[in-house]
């Protein structure tokens, strides 16, 4: 049974749990991915992956300005701004 | 006036002039208010819809009503409607408005539709019960002890229940196929890339797709046919012309006059229990008919679960990782560094389960398991995929179950993660094979019902909806309807 | 100890499309904060990416100047990490599948050396939002305007082995990228942005030492200043014994020297997967054979012609090639005159000095280039001595006027009639009878003293050529 470091995880995703819930979602994970490995038993050897249902491409777009931007409805219910700037606690680099 | 009606008939009634549109609004609304228990809305638009039903109204009036008109419909709280709240069913986004309309939204607007409100879901449409949902659970109007399905599951209980005759819905491995199936409607999930995924919030991008859920095959073919089509914004919406699809809500469906070749998967018939015998009495319906049954076989059918928790997993993490508390959406209070406002905005605003999904995916896509699990589900998939190209060579059409049995208890699998995944074992393989599938009330166990899938081949909704037309015309599943107030 | 210092440098194009990469929101600079962030910018519930069109075009231009593969398929990758400049929780980029194989850039050094630089790939990705850390106490205010701007990343193989080297390959990719009009070159603006991964080893060792990665220089002093700092740092913990930190470092320019960056500190894993909201690019032979035949006249292939062609010598051809603008006015005066040596001195010359003490760029240059081309051709047809040619251009610079107007205003017609020059002369030989028998007994520096003479009645408008020979034929005794 692999080892899930369910701290890398939370760092990788941003999430914090508390001590139940850690152990919660350790026990949920290991059963996913005991789950998941079933996968490892089936034959794979020369199969491309599939990554998108219809084999299509990317469709190219003009190179135009088409959005008019409404900066104070796109701000409406933003968590907090000033002078048109989004705030977050001060990131040191 | 009749709440379980078609749209057909509605439309009927709107133009002799039987009711009005507003009237009709009224009607619904008050439904939507007396089982307000069902909990199957998280926001009723009552104020929004009396004035466009108003309007439609005046269409209606000037002979210039479509299919459409002033016909009441509800959309899944994962479309984004301008000025109305959207919140996918989570905390995280309780009380964001969308400043723009998704393409689906503004597409059933301007053919007239009236929108009531947005329906519950399961969070972020990962679900299968509608047990995740910020909002509270959304109960069955067969059994309100049961769940109706998920994640579209306030959708099909709204449509079940007469709240709404029709309702859009997303489908990601299931989640409009099995609610229905569990609340006795008929529901579809359209080819991937039919129909546009812009302002849907996103779950799986590669898996998504917006369907409709509606009392009978003629409805979901005139929503279907008036919100698809190739859309600029999305680049993995089809160019695809379907001239028949484009036609069919001013035509009308009409059951399929050829007899049709439909394949029984072995594997989908396998465990199956009680429901087997509605199943096989179906298939038997359709055959007489005129078409031929014939058993065909998905080797790879127990590749799909495995594969479809990784690259949802993989996709959703993703996708939600814009849900950082900094430009929109929940924030917690008082952050005390930047990594405290990412880690308790996102851990307080999101449920367990999404964090489940959430943390399969970053594990299935962290150095040293790519290829292990994102790749090696990607090689699944394509193996599941060349199963139903094979398969439809010889057959026209697929005939399976689209749930392993009915509705089950409230709380009954929410302990097991799994066990629940389980549940979407027959809808989730043409997800992976973005193939277009459906399903159809076909009978009840224990006065609960049953639903049966069919799957096409690419873009053949039209042999889907056709097939679906003859089977409604011959038995009356989809007139069964759940005592409600 | 010899120490050889390892570098690669990772360049951040910003490319001059009129709309971003993946929306259609303007990327123009200095915008009123988020006042040109769409909802595809802000990575709103629901939006999706789609592809601009000359973004594609441009990174092919690229690829072709350098004369590499252009992958026929390519896929956009996601990114991921958490940074509040990045609204989607990650950057969509290209990781496996780049739109740009392996090429080669040229670079010529000052001291006329030229060193073949190879550049391992270039991709396509969006740029993120900017910081602001020193207006808000105890906060951080975010402007996502730069948000899916379009950039093309070009990365280098670890060829280049000084910090001079250095800074001449990212004068030589600048030149290119504005020669090929696909970014404007404004370093002051961030157009273009610099990452150095920087490592050191023993002079002849084949391993390749721990290196660091100097993030974001944006100018070309503070690259060779970085660099040169980060070299010594390392060398310093080497020879004392100490081992070298893989890390992610910025260089302050007040202290001139590189830190390294705390938020960095934990190895990323950007868990790399193709997205899936776009789907593969794939480029048709017809295209890319369009987009090449589209392509302007490299610099390489410029100052071949000025050698083969023009015969200019190589450093004046590769001084008039290293800039578009520069080029371009060149061969514009050779419009008007067919002197292309005389061409080349007066724009290394004069004129270049003249922009660079009024602090002009080529395209603000007040002096049409036809009109120095016509300076060079009325000095060529004895209409003007050289030093006359001077005045004429101060003239030209201050706009006074045409060459022409200029001569004919000023009086300044270069005196080269015989007979005219030859009475003057005359006059002057019988004015200074003294210094005619000087000159006569053999003091030939006297001959100075009678074309100064000469010039002064003339007002400088003797043809000295002319003066010269008359002097000698009738100083003859």
């Amino acid at each position: 049974m692999a080892n899930i470091d369910i701290n890398h995880l939370c760092r990788l995703a941003q999430l914090a749990l508390n001590d139940a819930e850690h152990e919660a979602v350790r026990g949920d994970l290991e059963r996913i991915i005991a789950m998941v490995d079933q996968m490892q038993a089936m034959n794979t050897d020369h199969v491309e992956p599939l990554a998108h249902p219809l084999d299509a491409s990317q469709r190219l777009r003009r190179d135009e300005v088409t959005e008019v931007v409404d900066r104070e409805r796109y701000q409406l219910g933003a968590p907090a701004t000033q002078d048109g700037l989004y705030l977050v606690p001060r990131v040191v680099e | 006036m009749n709440e379980f009606a078609s749209i057909g008939e509605l439309a009927r009634g709107l133009r002799r002039g039987d009711y009005s549109s507003v009237e009709l609004v009224r009607h619904y609304l008050a439904r939507i208010q007396n089982n307000a228990s069902l909990n199957t809305f998280i926001s009723v638009t009552e104020d929004e819809a009396l004035i466009a039903a108003a309007k439609a109204d005046q269409t209606l009036q000037r002979g210039k009503a479509g299919p459409l008109t002033g016909i009441p419909l509800a959309h899944k709280d994962i479309f984004c409607t301008q000025g109305i709240p959207t919140t996918c069913g989570s905390r995280i986004l309780e009380n964001w408005i969308a400043p723009y309309d998704a393409t689906v939204v503004a597409c059933l607007a301007s053919a007239g539709a009236v929108l009531l409100g947005k329906t519950n879901m399961d969070e972020f449409a990962m679900g299968s019960s509608n047990e995740n949902s910020y909002f509270g659970a959304v109960l069955n109007p067969w059994d309100n002890s049961r769940v109706p399905g998920g994640s579209s599951g306030g959708s099909a209980a709204a449509v079940a229940a007469g709240l709404t005759p029709i309702a859009t819905g997303t489908d990601t491995g299931g989640s409009i196929r099995q609610p229905a199936a569990f609340c006795g409607v008929s529901g579809i999930k359209p080819t991937y890339g039919r129909v546009s995924r812009y302002g849907m919030a996103a779950f799986a991008s590669s898996l998504d797709q917006a369907g409709v859920i509606g009392h009978d095959a003629q409805d979901l073919a005139v929503v279907l046919s008036l919100m698809s089509g190739l859309d600029p914004r999305d680049s993995t919406s089809s160019d695809h012309v379907d001239s028949w699809l484009e036609s069919v809500a001013e035509s009308g469906l009409q059951p399929i006059n050829e007899g049709l070749n439909i394949g029984l998967p072995g594997e989908y018939f396998k465990d199956l229990g009680e429901g087997r015998a509605l199943l096989e009495a179906a298939a038997r319906e359709l055959e007489s008919a005129g078409c031929r049954l014939s058993e065909i076989s998905l080797p790879h059918t127990d590749a799909a679960i495995p594969a479809y928790y990784i690259i949802s997993g993989a996709e959703a993490s993703t996708n939600l990782s814009r849900y950082d508390g900094v430009h929109f959406g929940y924030r917690c209070e008082n952050p005390k560094s930047l990594q405290d406002l990412y880690q308790r905005s996102r851990s307080e605003g999101f449920g367990t389960e999404v964090k489940r999904r959430i943390l399969t995916g970053t594990y299935a896509l962290s150095v040293g398991y790519f290829d292990a699990y994102y790749l090696k589900a990607q090689k699944l998939r394509r193996l599941i995929q060349q199963d139903f190209l094979a398969a439809f060579e010889q057959v026209d059409l697929i005939l399976a179950p689209t749930t392993p049995g009915v509705a089950f208890h409230t709380g009954d699998l929410t302990g097991d993660p799994v066990a629940m995944y389980q549940q979407d074992i027959f809808t989730i393989p043409a997800s992976l094979a973005g193939l277009p599938a459906l399903s159809l009330p076909c009978g009840f166990s224990n006065g609960l019902p049953i639903g049966m899938q069919l799957i096409g081949a690419h873009f053949s909704e039209r042999q889907l909806l056709e097939t679906s037309a003859l089977y409604q015309q011959r038995t009356d599943w989809h007139q069964h309807h759940p005592e409600v107030a | 100890m010899q120490w050889e210092a390892v570098i690669g440098l990772e360049v951040h194009v910003q490319l001059s499309t009129t709309s971003k990469i993946f929306s259609g929101a303007s990327p123009a600079f200095g915008g009123a904060p988020n006042t040109q962030a769409c909802p595809v910018d802000l990575g709103l519930p629901g939006v999706l990416p789609v592809l601009n069109a000359e973004a594609v075009r441009m990174a092919v231009m690229f690829g072709l100047a350098i004369g590499a593969e252009i992958h026929p398929y390519s896929v956009f990758d996601r990114k991921n990490y958490f940074y509040p400049d990045l609204p989607k929780g990650y950057q969509i980029s290209q990781f496996a599948h780049p739109i740009v194989g392996p090429g080669t850039i040229d670079v010529q050094m000052e001291n006329g050396e030229t060193i073949t630089v190879g550049i391992t790939r270039a991709h396509l990705e969006e740029d993120a939002g900017k910081s602001l850390h020193t207006s808000y106490p105890g906060m951080t205010g975010i402007d996502l305007n730069r948000t899916g701007t379009p950039l093309l990343e070009v990365v280098t193989d670890p060829d280049l082995r000084s910090p001079g080297q250095a800074v001449a390959y990212f004068k030589q990719l600048h030149a290119l990228v504005r020669y090929l009009k696909i970014c404007d070159g404004n370093l002051a603006e961030g157009s273009m942005r610099c990452d150095a991964n920087v490592s050191v080893r023993p002079l002849g060792a084949a391993e390749l030492g721990e290196r660091s990665e100097i993030k974001n220089i944006n100018s070309f002093r503070f690259v060779e200043k970085a660099i040169t700092f980060e070299i010594e740092r390392q060398i310093d913990i080497l020879e004392s014994g100490g081992k070298v930190q893989r890390d992610t470092r910025l260089y302050d320019s007040d202290l001139n020297e590189t830190r390294s960056m705390r938020t960095k500190e934990l190895s990323d894993d950007y868990r790399y997967f193709p997205d899936p909201d776009l789907l593969p690019v794939r480029l048709t032979p017809e295209f890319i054979a369009e987009v090449k035949s589209s392509l302007p006249e490299l610099p390489k292939a410029r100052k071949t012609r000025f050698t083969t062609e023009l015969k200019l010598s190589d450093y004046d051809a590769a001084w008039l090639t290293s800039d578009p603008e520069v080029a371009d006015y060149f061969e514009a005066v050779l419009a008007t005159t067919d002197d292309a040596k005389l061409a080349a001195n007066w724009i290394m010359g004069d004129a270049s000095a003249a922009l660079h003490r009024d602090d002009l760029e080529w395209i603000d240059c007040p002096v049409p280039a036809t009109e120095l081309g016509r300076l060079i051709a009325r000095i060529k047809d004895n209409t003007l001595s050289s030093k006359l040619a001077k005045t004429v251009f101060e003239a030209l610079w201050a706009r006074e006027g045409t060459v022409d107007e200029i001569i004919e205003a000023r009086g300044l017609r270069q005196l080269s009639d015989s007979d005219a020059l030859g009475g003057i002369i005359e006059k002057i030989i019988l004015d200074n009878p003294r210094q005619v028998a000087q000159y006569r007994a053999g003091k030939n520096k006297v001959l100075g003293f009678f074309v100064g003479q000469v010039m002064k009645a003339t007002q400088g408008k003797a043809n000295p050529g002319r003066v010269n020979e008359l002097l000698l034929e009738l100083l003859k005794g």
